[in-house]
Parts: C-alpha cells; sequence; structure tokens
C-alpha cells in the first residue's frame, strides 16, 4: 500500500512534467485531459488508501513512512516522509476529488485561452503540492507543500499578467503568505529547540506526554500561536485577509480549487495536525476561537455590500474559514473538518457556477448587472441555489450538520462566542440570498445593456455542477449528530484528536434547541434577503462603502506598510546608501589616504600598472612553485 | 587525485599564458576553442575530485605539499575538506557557464586569459592551507576581475572598478599585517616559523591582541563578502562588469569573503569569534533587512542582485556566527545555492539587455508575452532566490536560521524576516519587467530568429536549471560531505568557549590520505 500511497501525489507531479516538457506538442484538450486523468487516477488511489485503512484496526490507523533522507545537518534530520492517518485520508479524498471535477470543469472554461495548457502545467503544481502537504509526516516536509501551494497560487492569480491588477493581486497574496510562513518558520525553529525533531511523530507524542522531552504548556501557547500566524496567513484570518479578495483575479476554477475549496484550508489542516499542543495551551485556543469568530463575522459584514459576483463568495470563504477556526478554538476539530469538506463541495460548486454566469455574461462580473438568468441556465441555477441553501445552513443540505457542530461547540466554550456565530449565520444566509437574488431572479437587469443572450453553459461545466450539487446536499450524512452509530466522520478521527476534540458540556435538551436555532437563523436570513433583493437591486443603505472597501483593512495596511515601506526603500537607496554609507566608508579611506602615499599612487591613475606588476609576479612566482615542485 | 588538485590551479594558469602570448592575427575560434575546452576540463577534474572524496572525514584530503621558501616557513600545501570541496566544484561549474554565456566578448584572448587566470586564483584561494598560499591567490583575484570589470564593463566601469580595487586592497593590506603578525606570534613562541593555517590554530595570544587580529582578517573577508557596511563597491562594481564578471563576482569571488571567515576567523581566532559574535550578528541581521529594503527601492536590475546579495551574504553570515553545526553547515551549502542562482539571474539579465538595451526596470514591463521561455527561467530562480522549498536556496537558509535560533534566538528571528522582504523585492522586480500591459520593442537576436531565447542560451542555462532542481531536492551528498568538517571548527571554536586561554587545537585527525 506504501508504494501506491506515493502515487497520490507523484501522478499529478508526472503530469505537470509532462505538460511542462511536452505540452507544446499536444492538442490542447489532450493536455487538459491529461492533467485530469492524472489527478483522477489520484483520487481512485486515495479512495483504495482510504479502505486500507478502513480495514485496519482503528488504533493502528497510521502509515508513517520515510522515503528518503531530504537533508541532515548536526542534531537535524528531515525526511522525505508521508504519514496516512484517519485526518489525511480525508484530505487527500476531498483535495483529488475535488480537483478532479475542478480540471475537468477548466477544459471547457479555458478553452480559448491562448495559454491554456500553462494553466494545467500550473493546476497540476498546485495539487502535487496540496497532497504533499497534507501527506507530509514532518513540518518540513509540510511546509514545502505549503509553499509549493502558495507559489502556485501566486502564478495562477497572475495567469493573466498584462493586467496591472492580476499581476500586483498575484504579488500580493504571495508577500501575505510569506508573513505567515515567517510565523511557520519560527514555530518551527522552537520546536526544534524545545523536542529537536520536525517530526509529527515525536512532536505530537512529547505533547502527548509520551515522548521523553514534553512540551509545557507555555510552550505549547507558543508554538500554537507561532503556527497559527502561519495559518492565519494561508488562510485568510483578520487582519492577513486581504489577499483572498484581490486573489479573484486568476481564472475562476483557480478560485473554486485555491482559493475555495483546498490551499486555503491548509491552515485550518495544520491547526487540526498539532491538536494536541493547542489543547496543552487555554491561551491559544481562545486566541484562534476568537480570531476565528471576529473574521466570521467581519468578512460576511463585508459580504453583504460588494458588487462583484466572485467578491461576493471570496469574503464569504473568509467569513467560513473563520468558522473553521472557531471551531478549532473550540475544540471542535472533527465539526472543523466536517465543515471544510461540506465547504469545499458548496464553495467550489458557488464558483464554479459564477464562473458559468460570467461564462454566459461575456466576463461581466456585477450581480447587479444580472438579474432572472435561472429562466436561461437553469442547472447552473439550480445547482447554485443548493448551494446557497447549503452555506445558510437549512436542514437536510451539508452546511447544516458541519456549521451546527461548530456552533454547538462554540457555545460549550463560550456563549459569547456562539452568540457572534449565530450573527454571522444570519448574515451569511443573507448575502447568499441577495446574490443569488439579483444573479438569477428579479428583472432581467442585462437586457439594458442591449441586445444579449446568456446560454446555459457546456456539459463539460455543467456536470461537475451537478456532482458538486449532491454532494452538497448528501455531505452531511457523513456526520450525522443524531446518535453515536451515525456520526461517522467522528468515529474515523477520533483516534487522531483523542482527548484534544471536546465533549459537549450540555444535555441534548439544550443541543435540540441550539439545533433549531440554527434553523431559524437561517431562515430569518434568506427571509430579510427576498424582502430586500428581490423588490429591488439598489438599496444604498445596506450597502454601506466601508463595508464594500471590506472595512478599509487593505487601505489601511497599505497606508501603514506599504506606503511607509516604499517611502523607506526610495530614502535607504536614493540617500543613506550612496551617500551616508558609501560617504562614510569613502570617508574613511580619504582621511587614510591623507596620510598615505600608496593610496595616492592608486588613485592616480597607476593602478593598471600597479596592478599588472602584482599580477606578473604572482604568474611568476607560480611558475618558481611549478619548477620546484616538478623537478 | 593530488595532482588533480594542483591541476586546478596551475593549468588554468598556463592557458591564460598561453593564450596571452598567442600572437594577436590568431582567430577568435582558437581562443574560444581553447578556453572552453579549458574550462570544461577543470570541470571534470573539479567533479572527478568531488566524487573521489570520502565523505565522513573532517579533514583535509588530496593535499599537495611541497616546500616553497622554507626560510619564512612558506610551503605549497594545497587540498580540500568538507568546506572547500563544493565551493571549489562551484567555481569549475560558474567560470564555463560564464565565458560560454558571456557570448561575443569571449572572442577576446586577453578576456579569456584574464578569466581563467581569475579561476585560477580562486581555485588557488580555496584549496590552500598555507596561509601566504591563500593570500597570494586571494590577492591574485583582484587583477584579473579589476581588468575585467574595468576593460569590458558598461559605459562607468572605469570608476566602478577602481573603487572594487581600492576597497578590496585595503582589506587585504590590513589581511597582510594581520597574517604577518599572526605568524610571527606563532613563531615566537618557540613554534618553527611556518604559514601553515593547521599549524597555526594552536597560537597563544593574548584577548586583545586576538581581537586585532580578527579584526584585520575580518575586514579583508567583509569588504569581499560582502558585508554591510562594506559593501558599496559592490552595486557599482555588478552594475558595471560584464556578464561573465558579474557572474563570478557575485557568484565565486563573494564566496571568497564568506568562506574566508569561516576557515580562518573560527579555526585560528575562536575567543574572539566569541567575542565579536554579537556584532558581527547584529551587522549580519542589519545586512539582510537592509539589502533587501534597498534592493525593493532599486530601480536597476542589476544593482537590485547587488543589494540582493548582500542580504542573502548577511544570511550566510549569520549560519556561520551562530556557531552551531546545523546553522554553519547550512552557511556552507548557502554559499553554493547562492551562487548557482544568482549566476542564473545575473545570466538572465544579460540575456534580456541584449533584447531591451536597458537595466532599468521601471522602463521595463510585459515582457512575458513577447519572451515566455526566459520569463519561465527567469521565475524559477526568482523562487530558488526566495527560498523556495523544493529548489535549493531553502534548505541552506532554513539550516542557517534553525541553527542560530538555538544559540542567539533573537538574531534569528529578525533575520527571518529576511524571508518577507526577500519576496518583496524579487516579486516586485519580476512584476516590473515581465509583467503588465506596456509592449516593449525587443532587438532581434542575431543568432535566432525567435525573439525569445535561443537553444543555444537556453542549453548555457540548463545546468544551472538542473542544479538549483537537484540541490533543493537532493542536498544531501553536499551535507554529508560538508557537515564533518564543520563540526570539527565549530567543536574547535565550543572548546575555546570552555577554555580560557587559547591552547585549543583544531582536530584534523580525520584526515584522509590516497
Amino acid at each position: 500500500m506504501n508504494s501506491l500511497l506515493v502515487l497520490v501525489p507523484v501522478l499529478p507531479l508526472a503530469g505537470f512534467f509532462i505538460n511542462l516538457f511536452f505540452g507544446a506538442r499536444l492538442p490542447k484538450k489532450v493536455s487538459g485531459a491529461l492533467a485530469t486523468v492524472a489527478v483522477g487516477i489520484a483520487f481512485v488511489i486515495a479512495v483504495i488508501e482510504y479502505s486500507h485503512l478502513l480495514s485496519l484496526a482503528s488504533a493502528n490507523r497510521v502509515i508513517d513512512t520515510n522515503l528518503f533522507t531530504w537533508f541532515a545537518g548536526g542534531a537535524l534530520t528531515i525526511h522525505f516522509g508521508l504519514y496516512l492517518d484517519p485526518l489525511s485520508s480525508v484530505m487527500i479524498l476531498f483535495v483529488t476529488g475535488v480537483a478532479t471535477l475542478i480540471h475537468a470543469y477548466s477544459i471547457a472554461y479555458m478553452e480559448h485561452d491562448p495559454r491554456m495548457k500553462t494553466f494545467f502545467v500550473y493546476l497540476n503544481l498546485f495539487v502535487f503540492s496540496m497532497l504533499v502537504l497534507v501527506l507530509a509526516n514532518n513540518f518540513v516536509v509540510a511546509f514545502l507543500g505549503w509553499e509549493g501551494v502558495g507559489a502556485c497560487s501566486y502564478w495562477l492569480i497572475s495567469f493573466w499578467f498584462d493586467r496591472d491588477s492580476a499581476a500586483s493581486a498575484g504579488k500580493k497574496a504571495f508577500i501575505i503568505n510569506r508573513v505567515g510562513d515567517f510565523g511557520y518558520l519560527l514555530g518551527m525553529f522552537y520546536i526544534f529547540d524545545i523536542v529537536k525533531s520536525l517530526d509529527y511523530h515525536n512532536v505530537l507524542g512529547s505533547a502527548l506526554g509520551s515522548g521523553s522531552l514534553a512540551i509545557s504548556p507555555h510552550q505549547a501557547t507558543v508554538i500554537a500561536l507561532l503556527l497559527f500566524v502561519g495559518a492565519a496567513g494561508k488562510s485568510a484570518q483578520v487582519p492577513l485577509f486581504v489577499w483572498l479578495v484581490d486573489a479573484m483575479e486568476g481564472p475562476t476554477p483557480v478560485s473554486a480549487l485555491i482559493h475555495a475549496a483546498t490551499m486555503v484550508t491548509a491552515g485550518v489542516y495544520l491547526m487540526a495536525r498539532i491538536a494536541p499542543i493547542i489543547h496543552l495551551s487555554t491561551v491559544a485556543s481562545t486566541t484562534i476561537a476568537i480570531v476565528g469568530v471576529s473574521t466570521a463575522f467581519i468578512a460576511a459584514m463585508a459580504a453583504t455590500a460588494q458588487n462583484d459576483i466572485k467578491k461576493v463568495l471570496a469574503y464569504s470563504t473568509v467569513s467560513q474559514l473563520g468558522y473553521m477556526f472557531l471551531g478549532i478554538g473550540s475544540g471542535a476539530y472533527v465539526a472543523a473538518i466536517f465543515l471544510m469538506v461540506t465547504h469545499a463541495f458548496y464553495k467550489a460548486l458557488l464558483f464554479l457556477g459564477s464562473g458559468s454566469v460570467i461564462h454566459a455574461m461575456n466576463d461581466e462580473q456585477d450581480i447587479k448587472k444580472m438579474g432572472a438568468l435561472y429562466k436561461v441556465m437553469p442547472i447552473t441555477g439550480f445547482t447554485f441555489v443548493i448551494a446557497w441553501l447549503s452555506i445558510a445552513g437549512l436542514p437536510p443540505f451539508s452546511g447544516f450538520f458541519s456549521k451546527g457542530d461548530v456552533l454547538l461547540a462554540a457555545y460549550s466554550k463560550s456563549p459569547i462566542l456562539w452568540l457572534v456565530g449565530a450573527v454571522t449565520a444570519v448574515l451569511t444566509a443573507y448575502y447568499m440570498g441577495r446574490e443569488v437574488y439579483l444573479v438569477f431572479f428579479g428583472g432581467a437587469r442585462y437586457k439594458e445593456a442591449g441586445d444579449f443572450h446568456p446560454h446555459e453553459s457546456p456539459k463539460l461545466m455543467t456536470y461537475p455542477l451537478i456532482i458538486l450539487a449532491v454532494l452538497s446536499i448528501l455531505g452531511g450524512l457523513m456526520n450525522l449528530g443524531f446518535s453515536s452509530g451515525t456520526d461517522f466522520l467522528t468515529n474515523w478521527l477520533v483516534p487522531v484528536f483523542g482527548s484534544a476534540e471536546r465533549q459537549l458540556s450540555f444535555g441534548s435538551g439544550t443541543k435540540a434547541i441550539l439545533e433549531i436555532g440554527d434553523i431559524v437563523f437561517a431562515a430569518i436570513g434568506i427571509f430579510l434577503a427576498s424582502r430586500v433583493w428581490l423588490r429591488s437591486a439598489i438599496n444604498p443603505a445596506l450597502e454601506r462603502d466601508i463595508l464594500r472597501r471590506g472595512w478599509g483593512v487593505d487601505e489601511f495596511l497599505n497606508l501603514l506598510f506599504s506606503r511607509q515601506g516604499e517611502k523607506l526603500a526610495d530614502e535607504l537607496n536614493g540617500f543613506v546608501d550612496p551617500l551616508v554609507i558609501d560617504g562614510a566608508v569613502v570617508g574613511g579611506a580619504k582621511l587614510v589616504r591623507s596620510s598615505a602615499g600608496v593610496m595616492r599612487l592608486l588613485q592616480n591613475g597607476y593602478v593598471r600598472s600597479y596592478a599588472l606588476v602584482i599580477s606578473l609576479g604572482m604568474v611568476v612566482l607560480l611558475g618558481y612553485v611549478v619548477t620546484r615542485a616538478s623537478f | 587525485m593530488t595532482s588533480l588538485v594542483e591541476a586546478l590551479i596551475i593549468f588554468p594558469a598556463v592557458v591564460a599564458l598561453f593564450l596571452a602570448l598567442l600572437p594577436k592575427s590568431s582567430s577568435k575560434a582558437i581562443t574560444q576553442s581553447i578556453t572552453t575546452v579549458a574550462m570544461v576540463a577543470l570541470l571534470i577534474a573539479a567533479a572527478v575530485i568531488a566524487v573521489t572524496f570520502k565523505a565522513g572525514f573532517s579533514g583535509y584530503q588530496f593535499v599537495s605539499s611541497y616546500s616553497w621558501i622554507p626560510a619564512f616557513g612558506i610551503s605549497w600545501k594545497m587540498g580540500v575538506d568538507g568546506i572547500s570541496l563544493f565551493l571549489v566544484v562551484l567555481t569549475a561549474v560558474i567560470f564555463p557557464i560564464a565565458y560560454i554565456g558571456a557570448g561575443e566578448k569571449g572572442n577576446s584572448k586577453s578576456f579569456a586569459a584574464w578569466l581563467l587566470l581569475l579561476e585560477a586564483a580562486c581555485f588557488g584561494s580555496f584549496l590552500s592551507i598555507d596561509l601566504f598560499a591563500f593570500f597570494v591567490t586571494f590577492e591574485l583575484t583582484l587583477i584579473p576581475a579589476y581588468f575585467i570589470i574595468g576593460s569590458w564593463g558598461y559605459e562607468k566601469s572605469g570608476p566602478a572598478a577602481i573603487k572594487f580595487f581600492i576597497y578590496t586592497f585595503l582589506g587585504s593590506a590590513l589581511l597582510l599585517v594581520g597574517m604577518l603578525a599572526l605568524v610571527f606570534i606563532h613563531a615566537s613562541q618557540g613554534h618553527p616559523i611556518t604559514f601553515d593555517i593547521t599549524k597555526l590554530t594552536n597560537t597563544t595570544m593574548a584577548s586583545s591582541t586576538e581581537k586585532w587580529l580578527f579584526a584585520a582578517f575580518t575586514a579583508a573577508f567583509a569588504v569581499k563578502a560582502p558585508m554591510f557596511p562594506f559593501h558599496t563597491w559592490s552595486p557599482d562594481a555588478y552594475r558595471q562588469s560584464p556578464t561573465a564578471g558579474v557572474m563570478v563576482l557575485a557568484a565565486v569571488m563573494a564566496k571568497l569573503g564568506t568562506y574566508g571567515i569561516l576557515r580562518f576567523d573560527l579555526s585560528l581566532f575562536p575567543h574572539a569569534t566569541i567575542a565579536f559574535t554579537p556584532l558581527i550578528l547584529t551587522l549580519a541581521v542589519i545586512g539582510i533587512i537592509y539589502g533587501a529594503i534597498v534592493a525593493a527601492g532599486e530601480k536597476d536590475v542589476k544593482r537590485m542582485l547587488a543589494y540582493s546579495s548582500l542580504s542573502h551574504m548577511g544570511f550566510i553570515i549569520l549560519g556561520i556566527f551562530g556557531l552551531t553545526s546545523i546553522g554553519a553547515a547550512g552557511g556552507v551549502l548557502q554559499m553554493i545555492n547562492h551562487g548557482i542562482y544568482t549566476a542564473a539571474l545575473f545570466l538572465l539579465v544579460g540575456y534580456l539587455y541584449a533584447k531591451t538595451d536597458i537595466f532599468d526596470m521601471s522602463k521595463m514591463g510585459g515582457l512575458q508575452k513577447k519572451l515566455p521561455i526566459l520569463a519561465g527561467i527567469f521565475t524559477l530562480f526568482v523562487m530558488a532566490s526566495v527560498g523556495l522549498p523544493g529548489l535549493s536556496g531553502f534548505v541552506g537558509e532554513f539550516m542557517i536560521l534553525l541553527g542560530t535560533f538555538s544559540g542567539h534566538r533573537w538574531w534569528a528571528v529578525v533575520g527571518a524576516t529576511g524571508v518577507i522582504l526577500s519576496a518583496v523585492y524579487m516579486l516586485w522586480s519580476y512584476q516590473q519587467i515581465f509583467h503588465g500591459s506596456k509592449e516593449m520593442a525587443l532587438a532581434e537576436d542575431s543568432t535566432s530568429k525567435s525573439l525569445d531565447l535561443s537553444v543555444r542560451q537556453i542549453s548555457v542555462l540548463a545546468p544551472l536549471v538542473l542544479l538549483v532542481v537537484l540541490v533543493g531536492v537532493y542536498p544531501r551528498p553536499l551535507l554529508s560531505r560538508i557537515t564533518p568538517s564543520v563540526n570539527a571548527l565549530i567543536s574547535h571554536v565550543d572548546a575555546a568557549k570552555n577554555a580560557p586561554a587559547a591552547i585549543a587545537k583544531l582536530n584534523v585527525s580525520g584526515k584522509v590520505t590516497h
């Protein structure tokens, strides 16, 4: 099974190399199909690996294997190793699964792009990196995947590089991610300082107290918070979320795959991975929960005022990621992963649906210029509505179950966390309702732009929508909290999280009330949205400018860092270095010169002859040595 | 094998002399083929040395030793250990690529001769075990480099070459004084007079004397690397050098500085090393951040890369003065990595200049459209330079920071911000050159129908592309040879930490004879 497991990341890597070197000779569609098949087979193998794990006793469900030693020096040895356990098996399943669908969709979506093959080169490399990230058996190999997905994200956001906005957005994403990576790196250094290893096995063992070098609660706080800085960068948490909104400059399949379903959830995965460490520190878990729920609320508010079909979804993703961190911080690791997977289904569906709309609207992205598209694009419209109901949290759609689990745990940790999360749930149903009504229902405002006939997308695009819609509906089946026999995901992941997973502190009565509450919140949001946005597409009072600008966080950061940074760079480059530093050193040299004849000689144009004399002298000396040496 | 070590130094010098003596009328083809063949032969020799080098030993291997000027204890003593091995290989790889990549300048007899002489001097510096031989070859690099910058450089190369010469020459003068003082002190203690560094390590010195000598040595190396604040010659020299010159300058000669620090400061002056550690670490960290910020404000792509190098040299020095095996081994690895991607970036910039006639990035833009292959290779090296794991650049940087973190935590923390800053200036530069809607008119390349890189240019770059990936994915063969020597050096410094009087002796017992 180990040899098969290696193929999971290797297949997309092979696809990358084939398209990189031979793509130019392949027909466009072949190159796209090849990339899709590579990821598709990886999915099949992921399924085989999953069933293999399933066949083992639950305590034995870990395959920890080193392929080769990547680097070593002193006490440090880093193996290139894979780690398949219930958690990573869930990750590879949904990553390869969703990626296959999005690859297939892209064949149609990118058909008219002259650089379609390059697109698939990056896309395969991305999937490879993502799989390395989740399958790594130590922090450093995970970091390889972590940085790899970041680089692919940079290349794909700035895919249409002749647009300055796309180029800047790609750069911004990479740099802000690097801010997070700074935290990730320091976290690793600190771990190594304590545990003398960066293998999950040893580090998590130390956190559980089984290793010889135990991690103290204080150390756990430092480690968890440093790694959380990394997670906050990658998973776009406050205040580092600004890059994700700009990332919508990338082609829509990229937004679906990287900036909704997979890469941005890497931070959540990392936090779930270090659950035993977070468990040791209330400071860390509370911080994560507060940052998460704040992000969820702040982004949901911003989403209510966006007019770009993709920017609504971008803020929505930020908000949903906030929910996942709320789950992590509340000790609901299973719920966070559950939400991650279901979110991957419905958010990928929303993005691909929006891509289908953008396609139909000839690249128009302003929802105020759409309306009534349901009639002309029934498949896109219908599946989009399913995704909306799912993210809104209505039963029986998957979002109801996953978000509900997060909120239950939040309530168990602190009712305040729950309250903010509940308000956000209303907002979520509302902003998505606004988008659905403005795009698919109401008046056909696009007709004002002239004679224009939007149409449904080709099958290669609608089939993935249908599959994702089915998954969005049925995803809840993974973890039905009715009885201990039906919460499959919880049972599957329990060996991974163990005692770190929070046990709810209240009875089934409270639980039922809270769950009914969830339904009510969703209903309120949907109702409000229909009252407002079905009637009119213009409600300035509900679309505050400050919210549209994402609370001005981006501008604030720009002012604080970019502007000041530019000033500093110009100052140092134009003045300090050439005049002050150089001046000081040259001034010192001049002082010497005034007292030393040698310097005058050098500056008076004798340099050349002097240099020649030295060099000839050296050559003669060397010649002398040679003769001495040989005879 | 010993004769291969000797050949690395003597052969290129002899070929250089031969080229210099060729009649003026001799054809370009002769110059080109002689130089290319010579450099490739040297590359093969270096490769053979690397392959036959025994991993797991800390001492010198393939030692070639002859008495030279016995009256002064000067000997020709050359050999290679884990610290110098891959610097020798790097030298052997970069020179032919620089020469072939330089294009038409390579037709000049004197250009080729100077380049070969420079190669000989670089090999000599890395291979010398005798301090005098080191000084001679270290000095000797100055002259060919001066002429290559001054005579084949860009419009303002004259002043830049003189600045380069004066800076490094002043450093060398201090090195000379320091070296002689050390040898005399050693001899005055009843030892036979010698310049052999393996023997000079047991010199007993007053603490203040040791510090002065440390300062004298370090000054020379700090200029060469360059290390903040002795770097101001480098943006001018790098900018004005011809492509081959700057490749060698940044990729190989800069390492003479960091190599010198590691080899001589740590082994000869361990107490002073410890005493100066906070100062040097601080300068290294300032260099990392300062270099990166200035690079971000730079419009000229070559000067940007010069400041980028300043920042990267800061990392290497940080690793060395973190005084841990992991960090110092990372430092040595990073010397190699920096050599690979810097050489490639300067070569690519040279190719870019051939098409655009400018180095000013603010006037470039949108070039990825017309030059997809060049842009693709460029982006690879950009990623290597910012330390993307999987490419060379990451492992070295990681080990440097991890190692330094354990003993000198806050310097490592501040230094690690370089990870963010490098992304800022490299990606901003890439965006300015290759992204955006600008349409630039490009000069047709005479050798190729397409505007993009020619097959010849791609094949010149290919070895560097291969290395940047290979060393990134599998740096182990390098590290397993680097680490034992670095370990011995670091435990030598550690011993000094515990022994206040300078009686610690570098353990060279791991020596292998062939």
